[in-house]
């Protein structure tokens, strides 16, 4: 907007900087940040309807494949990414602008609350709550008074005929402390999106890790995370063993052992990682994230000459781990692959076929069908390792292999020799957690200070006779038990 | 531990099956108590045509009804406690185990806000609530006493959802408050409430409850969420990934926060106030059910 069309449509004489304080006053009102507040709420509903990218990027892909158009438009709008959307950030953003706007002001003004007097006593006690008349002595009144807020915390304010007395500061402190840890938290989250890293790699059992960015299947950086600033370590799998309840076929513990080299090079030391226990170094990470099965398994071409052999990843589809991959024998003329699935525990069914029973391995099949052709890995399309493209070939055979047996396809032959598992490592780096950490438990400390401290006032005020009356802040139930409590002390007192 | 069956831990899964039942039947119990007290203090009056109404006569019944839901806090909370000493875990693995705990709670909140506020009354929708959610919790999500599966064993599993579970039974009971107190508003505005409802607090009262509820238990839902962050930063690698669960137990404390605000800062009461909460409690139902059977994400655990 010009200059000229904020004259045009705003009041008239308030001029640009005028404008600006308005807004700004619009932005850090109460009834703003309220809006704000809910429409972050109502914001982040989408992302927990529709698929996301970083979550599951194979759904996002799926409603492309279904319907483009659509898929297209929801795009556009970032449905498939909400929590990095630029609508999201903006409102996120705006709500914190406020927030400080509207929590700054009010720390600078309670510090220099903190240390003044309470207010003067109003001039007409009766109009307040819970008002009192107390039938002593109006001499010593306001010294036993004195005596009995004092002993009940609250700061005091002494004139010549009246005393004001004020408690329950603690709560504006842990309100602006509980607002100022969100603050940091929000500080935290950032830290660890600009400064992170986050990547996967899949092992088998006998594999070699070294933290080199050549070595992950996927890794991020935060923007401002150079690719150098990984953690020099090396990590070899040993071994790996699921446990599975023989009734529910549910798994009931995962162990990862591993030897890690930390730094490259040094002596490897054994490290056991699970599920809920990763291996840290520093503010980096490993987690056990997946685990599966590799089907081993050894391609011969016509002559018997081995064409490929060793362990093949495959990914699990169901509970019982039937897992599904493909086997890309390139160096063969024509090309071969195949479409795998591999069933750690074989059953049969009319309606199903072969399926899986339970996730161990205890009577293994796979399931090949043999394909012939171009298997398209020339094409320059980047291609999954786990799928195998059709589109320029032809089935030749379908076979359902137990361990050791091998299958002729006519050209050549596969033998199913074993099996190894591999698991899904996670390394993640974040440096702004502890950030994030810190400003939550300042958070809910001072949630608990702010929603159980009761802020109220007291006046006493010596005349013809004593009066007593009060104010709570808010409403907060309790101040007439308060005065009570300081009307019987003052009468006990007159009394002895 | 794994896998192992012995006779005592079958046994043990039997009893605490037979206790939910037992439940089932100690709730009817409580509901029709509690029907009976609001419904049958009615007398007709021949002479006028106004509906007068005997508390007297009707004291026993909802004395009844609360012995009732006390014995019913008993025996849900031997169920809950045997289902876990026959998985030797805590009973917090799946949503059969999540629903029955749930009810322990609601029945707690209900047995606290009486103690403290004596609201007789709110026996009615409580124990109605409770019923539903056993039944389903026997009938639709029952799974066999289990193990944990690995991602699940963390001490921090009784940490958070034991403090996920209590917050849920209070919203819950805010809730019926809330929904209380726009019901008698509605009464109240067409010439007053009806005879059952004679004994139900002041608007005012119903007000203030529901508030009260909400900002005791608003840090408790907060340390939930932190525990779960705690818990995801351990077991998926961060402390925030905006999984279904995680996304919708945020927008349930966005909006109880707003609720508070509403209510502290602007100063909100009455029926905006109460739609309000009824929303945010609403989010948390949702999470509960929606997220947990329909849903996807890191948070399904074995089957339901």
């Amino acid at each position: 907007m010009s200059e000229k069309e904020i004259n045009k449509t705003s009041a008239p004489d308030i001029g640009a900087i005028g404008l600006l304080r308005w807004a700004w006053r619009q932005l850090t009102s109460m009834r703003t940040a309220l809006i704000l507040l809910m429409l972050l709420g109502v914001a982040a509903i989408p992302g927990s309807l529709f698929p996301q990218r970083n979550q599951n990027p194979q759904k996002v892909d799926s409603y492309f494949n279904t319907d483009p158009t659509l898929a297209k438009w929801m795009d556009r709008f970032h449905l498939f990414n909400v929590y990095a959307s630029p609508w999201f950030s903006a409102i996120y953003l705006l709500l914190f602008i406020s927030l400080i706007g509207c929590v700054l002001p009010r720390t600078f003004h309670h510090v220099k609350e903190i240390g003044r007097k309470p207010p003067l006593t109003p001039k007409f006690l009766n109009r307040m709550e819970g008002y009192e008349n107390v039938s002593v002595d109006p001499s010593s009144a306001l010294e036993n008074a004195k005596k009995w807020l004092k002993k009940n915390h609250y700061r005091i304010r002494v004139e010549a005929d009246s005393i004001s007395a004020e408690k329950g500061y603690a709560r504006e402190t842990g309100n602006l402390l509980f607002h100022l840890s969100l603050i940091l938290i929000l500080i935290g989250v950032a830290l660890g999106s600009l400064f992170g890293m986050k990547g996967e790699a899949i092992l088998n059992v006998g594999d070699r890790f070294i933290n080199t960015p050549t070595s992950y299947d996927n890794i991020t950086y935060g923007k401002f995370q150079g690719q150098g600033s990984l953690v020099p370590f090396s990590l070899t799998v040993k071994d790996f063993v699921a446990t599975y309840d023989p009734i529910t076929g549910e798994p009931s513990d995962y162990v990862l052992r591993t030897t890690i080299a930390d730094p490259i090079g040094s002596n490897p030391k054994p490290v056991t990682i699970k599920v809920n226990k990763p291996w840290t170094h520093g503010s980096t990470k490993v987690y056990l994230q997946a685990n599966g099965y590799s089907p081993v398994v050894t391609v011969r071409d016509k002559s018997g000459n081995v064409t490929f052999s060793g362990p093949v990843i495959f990914l699990p589809q169901d509970s019982d781990l039937s897992s599904l991959g493909a086997i890309k024998i390139p160096d063969m003329n024509p090309q071969i692959g195949f479409i795998a699935s591999f069933i750690p525990t074989a059953g049969s069914s009319e309606a199903r076929g072969i399926f899986s029973t339970y996730p161990e391995v205890l009577d293994p099949r796979l399931v090949l069908s043999a394909w012939q052709g171009n298997l398209g890995l020339d094409s320059g399309n980047p291609q999954s390792v786990y799928s195998l493209d059709t589109s320029k070939m032809k089935k030749i055979g379908l076979k359902a292999l137990t361990l050791g047996s091998t299958y002729d396809f006519g050209v050549g032959s596969i033998t199913f020799y074993g099996w190894k598992s591999w698991v899904n490592l996670q390394i993640v780096d974040d440096p702004g957690k502890m950030y994030a950490l810190f400003g939550a438990i300042f958070a809910i400390l001072g949630l608990l200070i702010s929603l159980f401290t009761r802020q109220r006032r007291i006046w006493v005020k010596v005349g013809e006779g004593v009066e007593i009356a009060g104010l709570a802040k808010n409403g907060i139930p309790g101040l007439n038990e308060e005065i009570l409590a300081l009307k019987s002390a003052l009468e006990n007192a007159g009394e002895s | 531990m794994q896998g192992r069956v012995d006779m005592s831990s079958t046994q043990l899964a039997y009893f605490s099956n037979n206790a939910i039942y037992a439940c089932l039947i100690i709730f009817t119990i409580a509901f029709f108590a509690h029907a009976f007290e609001v419904s049958w203090s009615v007398r007709n009056v021949e002479s006028n045509d106004k509906t007068e109404f005997d508390f007297e006569k009707t004291k026993r019944a909802g004395r009844i009804g609360v012995a009732m839901m006390i014995l019913g806090f008993g025996a849900l909370l031997v169920a809950v406690v045997t289902r876990g000493l026959s998985a030797h875990r805590v009973p917090w693995g799946n949503m059969y185990e999540f629903s029955i705990t749930g009810a322990l709670m609601l029945t707690a909140a209900y047995l606290f806000a009486f103690a403290k506020y004596k609201v007789r009354w709110l026996g009615l929708p409580v124990s109605i609530s409770v019923l539903l959610t056993l039944g389903t919790a026997i009938t639709v999500l029952y799974r066999p006493s289990a193990p944990l599966v690995p991602a699940l064993k963390s001490p921090w599993l009784a940490i958070h959802v034991l403090a996920a579970i209590i917050s849920g039974g209070v919203f819950l009971v805010a809730n019926l408050v809330a929904a209380t107190f726009l019901l008698m508003e509605r009464y109240e505005k067409r010439g007053g409430r009806p005879a059952w409802a004679a004994k139900i607090p002041s608007l005012d009262d119903l007000d203030q409850l529901s508030y009260r509820l909400v900002a005791f238990v608003f840090p408790l839902w907060t340390f939930a969420i932190i525990a779960g962050a705690i818990w995801a930063e351990s077991a998926w690698g961060k402390y925030w990934g905006w999984d279904p669960k995680e996304t919708w137990a945020f927008i349930t404390w966005v909006s109880y926060a707003a609720y508070l605000h509403a209510r502290v800062t602007v100063g909100w009461r009455g029926r905006r106030a109460a739609w309000l909460c009824i929303f945010a409690g609403s989010t948390f139902l949702f999470n509960y059910i929606y997220v947990n059977i329909w849903g996807t994400g890191l948070h399904t655990y074995s089957g339901l």
